[in-house]
């Protein structure tokens, strides 16, 4: 995960890990071990009809590996908002699907213009979306809440006029 | 729990996604909202979803969320790419002339009779 860091920027960093979680998540970043499968796809700036691919197509993979029901609506939610944000608030990024046999570890890394204050951005309600990406439906302040609600872990590092980095990490069984 | 083709007769429905039945769709509720986070972060799965908004990504969003069924209030009908993405998906997609509060409504007292 430090392989992110973009040490010439200031970055902040945001964490949340569900409670009791915190050792398996840590050792599992620490051990980078290779996953089975990776899905990568690009996610272009403000095209709402290509965003949301990413997450589609890796909804239809874990299916067909038999990922049990409720885990996969979590990571469907939580990757659909994550790769909307990327397309609604960023130049444009990418999305990379990484899948072990017992987890997801998703990473969304776009171009900038970043976060000046994850803790607001956080905050429900909290939304900066322009007129168009509010035609689209979205702009409601929910996106991130969402995606911390259905992470086991949530890891944003961003910064103003950085790229961000948004890491999420959903295992397949409780 | 009510059957989706009573609720569809009640509001005078059309089914825009021809190519899938109504028969055998069972509803518990629905949720009503124009916000697509909103709708990913509260709605339930099986209950349907009313709103006007009517572009693409609202059948991503409801195959995410779990949702059987979108409703259209106020006579709005989605294009025929909405319409493709949604039977391919599964997503039955019907219109209707009311409004969103008799939408509502009318559910409500279907399932609370
Ligand atoms: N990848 C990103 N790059 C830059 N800013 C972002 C990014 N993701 C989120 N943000 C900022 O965080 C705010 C909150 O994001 P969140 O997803 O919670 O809400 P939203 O996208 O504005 O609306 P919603 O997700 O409800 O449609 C955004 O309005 C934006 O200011
Ligand atoms: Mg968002």
């Amino acid at each position: 995960m430090q392989d992110f860091v973009a040490a010439k920027f200031e970055m902040a960093e945001y964490w949340h890990i569900n409670s009791g979680l915190e050792e398996r998540v840590k050792e599992f970043l620490a051990k980078k071990i290779e996953p089975d499968v990776v899905l990568q796809i690009d996610i272009p700036e403000k095209d709402f009809n290509i965003a949301g691919r990413g997450s589609s197509e890796l909804k239809n993979l874990l299916k067909r590996l038999g990922v049990d029901s409720d885990i996969l609506r979590r990571i469907a939610v939580a990757s659909y908002e994550a790769e909307i944000n990327v397309a609604a608030h960023s130049i444009g990024g990418k999305m990379i699907s990484n899948v072990y046999d017992d987890l997801i570890y998703m990473q969304f890394i776009d171009n900038g213009p970043g976060i000046s204050d994850i803790e607001q951005a956080m905050i429900p309600g909290y939304s900066t979306a322009d007129d168009l990406v509010r035609e689209f439906g979205f702009g409601a302040g929910l996106g991130l809440p969402n995606i911390k609600k259905n992470s086991d872990a949530l890891h944003i590092e961003s910064a103003l006029g950085s790229p961000t980095l948004v890491e999420i990490i959903i295992f397949f069984l409780k | 729990m009510i059957n989706l083709s009573d609720y569809v007769t009640a509001i005078k429905g059309i089914n825009c996604t021809s190519a899938l039945s109504l028969e055998g769709v069972k509803i518990t509720g629905a949720y009503v909202c124009d916000m697509l986070s909103d709708v990913m972060g509260s709605a339930k799965p099986g209950q349907v979803w009313i709103t006007i908004m009517k572009h693409l990504n609202i059948i991503a969003v409801a195959s995410m969320t779990g949702i059987p069924a979108i409703i259209f209030a106020k006579g709005n009908e989605p294009d025929t790419a909405v319409i493709e993405k949604a039977i391919e998906e599964g997503i039955i997609l019907i219109s209707s002339k009311l409004p969103t509060f008799e939408l509502a409504g009318k559910l409500y007292k279907l399932l609370n009779p």
